[in-house]
């Protein structure tokens, strides 16, 4: 708080009521709407809900298509966190390292963040694409036939990939940023204590790196829940089908595609309990960071 | 760029061999290394893009026949003029340079719009005492925890019921309704000296002369920073574009893209070159602010925590 304050007077009020505004009614008012819907039935042809409790819930966590998707959203995020997160890890340390160049590096590392993720999807389509793409043309070389958007694992492979290689970019600019912040007298220090590089980076750097970590974690696991969204549909060329997809891109397809209001609501809400989840863990981590720096 | 580098190891090379020469030698190769692991990181990040550049260069027939292009061909006029001024055969009237102008609208006007009225939040929240300032800082600040998809569809009934769908208005302010912008210029403005507001006040300056002659002009670098973390946003933004613009008056580029999926279901031989083409078009701008204002950018990144 500040020690000065003004008097209050009309101008605080003038000055929150747009921001206030804005975020009730495209805020507050559709998430309690998504809350609401989930107890409810919609008619599907128009003319009033009914209520039904806690069915949608129900009928969404025991449906096998939804555990399909849950599951593979699971593997997915993990797999694109943790990717994203070590070649940026490594890639920052080489760049923390390196005596001349470590500009043009950053530049050459870091421009890929302002690519929006569909049209980094798009070039990744044509990149796996089963006619054009030079990667299955690699592929075909070993002898294995890729087939995005027939084959399963193939789709989801090319998926994963390309969030990673959108992702890799932010995680670089903030481990370099956090390397670049490490006190000279520890890196000093740590370098006569300890002629192994490959131990001091475990044993000073990573821990001092830590926070940047945490932080980013959390950051990875929302991206790869939600921003990955553009990739998959680009990916899956507008045709679900078999395809694999993450659980915001099921809220999606069956709110807009598959008009079952009451089971995409109930979806909704119960990724929102996830990212509060996610929250509070982050906040936990945050109280915890404290001790190490 | 690979002579500098190779040269630049020559000379830590040769700087080395006044000491030891094992040590040197050792100290070369850990070099070596280091560049080879960027290199192939740089390699990772630039030649898909590359690749789609060049591929943009060559007519469709060639694309088709032979794959995606690793030389120039000589398109690149045809195309790029295509894309630009004609109707591009993924949308029926929405020539590139429209798409353009609506991705610049919705990145400036969701740039400018969240800075400004987060700004103005900021000021009322840090620099006032008022009765429900703890539960306003609350209303606003539990949006960090929910990102628009989770609650798209009720977001995109309530734009419908305003009117507002195929309109800038609907497509940037719902994307308003978080708090970063407003979390960001609260911690900056906890950092501005007190003393400033003091002397300010023996001056006589009223809370709005202080705001706008002293706090905004202050806030310059941040605003900056925070503009172009904002403006990419706007403009990549993807799923919020394509619900609400169904008019291809309102299209944005990197609304454009989903058109361009739509189309190649289906065809013969996927016009591969004018895709490419939008697609180099629609990350160029995003590119050069980031790369142009790269200080700007880091800090607005790296302080505002998105």
């Amino acid at each position: 708080m500040k020690r000065v304050i003004f008097g209050s007077s009309w101008l605080p009020y003038a000055f929150l009521a747009p921001q206030i505004l804005i975020v009730i009614i495209f805020f507050y008012l559709p998430a309690a709407e998504a809350v609401r819907a989930s107890f409810y039935l919609e008619n599907p042809f128009g003319g009033g809900s009914t209520f039904v409790g806690i069915d949608n819930y129900k009928d969404v966590l025991t449906d096998d298509n939804y555990v399909r998707v849950a599951k593979f959203t699971f593997w997915f995020s993990l797999l694109v966190t943790f990717f994203s997160l070590a070649i940026a890890l490594l890639l920052a340390v080489k760049a923390d390292t390196v005596l001349r160049g470590a500009k043009s590096y950053r530049i050459l590392l870091m421009w890929v963040y302002a690519i929006a993720p569909p049209v980094a999807g798009l070039i990744g389509v044509l990149m796996f694409d089963q006619h054009v793409g030079p990667i299955t043309d690699v592929a075909a070389l070993f002898g294995y036939k890729m087939q995005i958007g027939v084959n399963y694992n193939d789709t989801a492979a090319a998926m994963i990939i390309i969030s990673i290689w959108k992702q890799v970019p932010v995680n670089f600019i903030f481990f370099l940023s956090g390397l670049q912040s490490i006190p000279k007298a520890v890196r000093e220090a740590a370098q006569i204590d300890c002629r192994s590089s490959w131990r001091r980076f475990w044993t000073v750097t990573f821990p001092m790196l830590a926070p940047t970590g945490f932080f980013l974690l959390i950051i990875n696991i929302t991206y790869a829940l939600f921003d990955t969204f553009a990739v998959i549909d680009v990916v899956m060329k507008n045709e679900p089908g078999s395809n694999p997809m993450t659980l915001v891109y099921k809220v999606y397809l069956d709110g807009f595609r598959g008009s079952d209001l009451g089971g995409s609501s109930a979806q909704s809400v119960i990724l929102m309990a996830l990212v509060l989840l996610l929250t509070i863990f982050q906040f936990r981590m945050i109280e915890r960071r404290v001790h190490y720096t | 760029m690979m002579e500098t580098t190779s040269s630049n190891l020559e000379v830590e090379a040769r700087a080395g061999g006044r000491r030891t020469p094992l040590l040197s030698q050792r100290r070369f190769w850990r070099s070596v290394g280091d560049h080879t692991v960027l290199w192939l990181g740089v390699l990772f990040m630039l030649a898909p893009v590359l690749l789609a550049f060049l591929t943009s260069t060559h007519d469709a027939v060639t694309i088709h026949r032979d794959g995606l292009q690793f030389l120039p061909g000589d398109h690149f006029g045809e195309t790029y003029e295509a894309v630009l001024f004609g109707a591009t055969g993924f949308t029926g009237k929405a020539t590139g340079l429209v798409m353009t102008f609506n991705s610049m609208v919705l990145g400036i006007g969701f740039a400018v719009g969240k800075i400004v009225i987060s700004m103005m939040a900021a000021y009322a929240i840090v620099y006032f005492r008022i009765p429900f300032a703890t539960l306003a800082f609350w209303v606003i600040f539990t949006t960090l925890l929910l990102p628009l998809e989770v609650r798209i569809l009720p977001s995109y009934e309530i734009v419908q019921k305003m009117g507002l769908l195929n309109s800038y208005t609907g497509l940037i302010l719902p994307l308003i309704a978080s708090a970063t912008g407003t979390f960001f210029f609260r911690q900056f403005f906890k950092s501005v000296p007190d003393e400033l507001l003091e002397a300010a006040r023996i001056d006589g300056a009223g809370p709005f002369k202080f705001f706008v002659d002293i706090l905004v002009p202050m806030s310059k670098t941040m605003i900056a920073a925070i503009f172009i973390i904002m403006f990419v946003f706007g403009w990549n933004q993807y799923l919020w574009p394509t619900l609400i613009t169904t008019d291809e008056g309102y299209y944005t580029l990197v609304r454009g893209i989903k058109q361009i999926i739509q189309v190649w279901v289906g065809a013969n031989i996927p016009e591969y070159g004018q895709a490419m083409a939008l697609a180099i078009l629609a990350m160029l701008p995003p590119i050069l602010v980031v790369v142009v204002f790269q200080r700007w950018f880091i800090k607005g990144l790296t302080e505002s925590d998105k």
